[in-house]
């Protein structure tokens, strides 16, 4: 359908996207109903200014320092290296932020960016529970009733994380509606925001959703990157040849890329999660198996049937569990600046199990994914090559999944 | 052009000094044939105009009883060109009824945005109303539709101030639908004494009828509403209706069709009980 991306196509200038409507292309925008747009627009203005604040951006490099633990290491993965030969791997070790995932830096940036706002109500969905757990983390850190919503199913099978909420001070509302997983959460999260317009705020935990999220939410996940870009340099003397995440809504994957955009010399990898494989119904790659379409609040890839009505997605990973990602991920990936590999449920347990044996490392599920293709990344890069992988999370919450998976009781 | 149906029937209800009773149904609710008795049935039952939505999987700004009803049309294989052709069903035997059809984005941008309004426009749909396409991003489907003459019907709500009145109002036709409380719908009840200045406020900015939605369950509620609207739309209680006889194995279309006749009443009624 299109014509294959030429570099001479992409932007100069990556920091105008997304434009004033809030595109990447022809992906993002502003699409919910008429009673939260003055909301979003409200949002967008506070943001703006919040950014160009020198005070908030102190404060919230204060709490990254000091609560979160930032920066995080960058971490030569020696023995993986030498198990798969080829280019070195460097883990950039998210799973060490307080929460054990990359979903504190975002939550922490919106729960200031809240209070500034004067809301007094916060709401977030979930789907693994990561994000879940660090609304509720810094809701808690900063007196705010925190209200998560998240699919039955994912409920069931992530008990650690709602206990974890819990204990937080967090009320959890498991959602019935569809398929009871992140999708309906969002639902479920956009329909409480409606009714409560006043005093609330939304604290998506992806790169998606209307106009500002997507750019927000990446502007507070390029911390990632951008410590990256400096430590790189630091080990290595130079810009890694690759970076590489796995994408779910994408906010890890996002953080990492975009300090490195405008690099043409490092390639850019995401991975979906394809499940039981693309040749069945039971995946989670959007934008390898899905169309652009529109759903909570932005025009993006999306598992969609004949008649747009949206798919339920699936993944062994409940954080990569849904049918849609970030929209600037569908904007990369048509205009060719980053590609997207897909890697089953089977591959991303080999991964995880090879992780922990070799690195002493127990990944995030979500993670996981990437971990799998570095042996195929590592050997086209070769002896000499350097890549960066996000290693966005620890599997801590996963191992009643890969136990069951493994057919092991614990 | 369709939308002159919109406009004739405004037109006559304005000349009754009486406010249009707005009849919501799903498409395929509870099957593809039922829903077409009731949507038959509905303008006897004294329905001035018909919201028939077409369902979505995702339908963020429904309440529960919506919600069910999108499921229970999605599990009958209901999609949106079979919606068309129940509207085009119904257009064939009522060519005076304004029929709009109501849903989510991502179904019309699935078919294309040309080839919906031309459909629509085959079948006999005089509007449309999109929950989440803002003015912001509704140009490309305001162009495809006006070339049909079918109204992009906009949607204002209480949290719709001044400021963007103007935005909202613009390239709509037909009448502008105010959502009169904020949240989604069937839940929350509205309240008729901020409605009204709402409504004058929307009537002057638009030019044009305003029809109240979201927050009416009752015969009551839909008098007061109709002292001071154009029309006044109910949903939720006429699919709770769908949804009860279901449950109870009673006759479908004479439950709903009832409830709607009741509803018909109170609202030709309402302005009458003042003077």
């Amino acid at each position: 359908m299109n014509a294959p991306a030429q570099a001479s196509d992409r932007p100069n200038d990556w920091s105008a996207y997304p434009d004033a409507k809030g595109r990447f292309g022809e992906f993002g925008g502003l699409y919910v109903a008429e009673t939260l747009m003055p909301l979003v627009l409200e949002l967008d203005k506070a943001y703006q200014e919040a950014k160009n604040d020198p005070a908030f951006q102190a404060e919230l490099r204060g709490y990254l320092t000091h609560y979160v633990g930032r920066p995080s290491p960058l971490y030569f993965a020696e023995r993986l290296t030498r198990h798969f030969g080829g280019a070195k791997i460097y883990f950039k070790r998210e799973e060490l932020n307080h929460t054990g995932a990359h979903k504190i830096n975002n939550c922490m940036g919106q729960i200031l960016l809240a209070q500034r706002m004067g809301k007094t109500r916060i709401i977030a969905e979930t789907g693994a529970g990561q994000h879940g757990v660090a609304s509720a983390t810094v809701s808690a850190r900063f007196g705010l009733p925190c209200i998560v919503y998240m699919g039955a199913v994912d409920v069931a099978r992530q008990k650690p994380n709602v206990f974890r909420m819990n204990l937080l001070g967090a009320e959890v509302r498991p959602v019935t509606s569809g398929a009871a997983t992140l999708k309906d959460a969002m639902n479920e999260a956009m329909r409480d925001w409606v009714t409560n317009v006043e005093d609330t705020y939304y604290l998506i935990g992806t790169a998606a959703g209307p106009h500002p999220y997507p750019a927000m939410v990446r502007d507070f996940q390029a911390v990632i990157g951008n410590e990256t870009r400096e430590q790189i340099q630091e080990l290595e003397g130079r810009l890694p040849d690759a970076v590489l995440a796995c994408v779910g809504g994408g906010s890890n994957a996002i953080g990492m890329f975009h300090p490195f955009l405008g690099d043409e010399s490092v390639k850019i990898y995401g991975v979906e999660a394809s499940g039981h494989g693309l040749d069945t119904d039971k995946h989670a790659a959007s934008l390898t198996g899905g169309r652009p379409g529109v759903l909570h609040g932005n025009r993006t890839y999306l598992l969609q049937d004949d008649d747009g009505q949206i798919l339920d997605a699936h993944s062994i990973s409940a954080g990569l569990d849904y049918p849609g990602i970030g929209p600037e991920h569908s904007f990369l990936h048509d205009i060719g600046r980053a590609q997207y590999l897909t890697c089953t449920d089977d591959e991303a347990l080999k991964a995880f199990q090879l992780c922990a044996e070799l690195e002493g490392i127990i990944p995030a599920l979500e993670s996981a994914h990437a971990i799998a293709k570095l042996p195929q990344l590592a050997k086209e890069i070769g002896e000499g090559g350097v890549i960066v992988m996000c290693l966005s999370g620890r599997g801590d919450k996963d191992i009643f999944t890969v136990a069951d998976a493994l057919g092991r009781s614990i | 052009m369709t939308k002159d149906r919109i406009d004739r029937r405004f037109a006559a209800l304005k000349a009754e000094n009486r406010a249009g009773f707005v009849a919501y149904v799903m498409a395929g609710d509870p099957d593809a044939a039922t829903a077409l008795e009731i949507l038959k049935g509905l303008p006897a039952a004294g329905a001035d105009l018909i919201e028939l939505g077409f369902p979505f999987s995702d339908p963020m700004a429904e309440g529960p009883t919506i919600q069910r009803a999108s499921q229970r049309a999605l599990a009958g294989k209901m999609t949106l060109n079979g919606t068309l052709d129940l509207a085009r069903a119904f257009r064939e035997g009522d060519q005076d009824t304004p029929l709009i059809l109501m849903g989510y984005l991502n179904p019309l941008v699935n078919k294309g945005f040309e080839a919906f309004a031309k459909d629509a426009a085959a079948a006999g749909v005089d509007g449309l109303i999109v929950v989440d396409c803002p003015p912001e991003e509704a140009d490309p489907l305001s162009d495809a539709l006006e070339a049909e003459g079918i109204s992009l019907i906009r949607l204002a709500s209480p949290t719709t101030d001044e400021k963007r009145l103007p935005a909202v109002v613009r390239r709509t036709s037909g009448f502008v639908y105010y959502v009169s409380v904020a949240g989604v719908t069937g839940v929350k009840e509205a309240d008729a004494d901020a409605v009204a200045p709402a409504v004058e406020r929307l009537r002057a900015a638009a030019q044009l009828p305003v029809a109240v939605g979201f927050g009416i369950r009752t015969a009551e509620r839909a008098a007061e509403v109709a002292r001071v609207a154009d029309a006044a739309v109910v949903g939720s209680a006429l699919v709770d209706e769908i949804e009860s006889a279901g449950k109870l194995n009673e006759n479908v279309t004479q439950k709903v069709l009832s409830k709607a006749s009741e509803l018909a009443k109170a609202v030709r009624s309402a302005r009458q009980d003042t003077v």
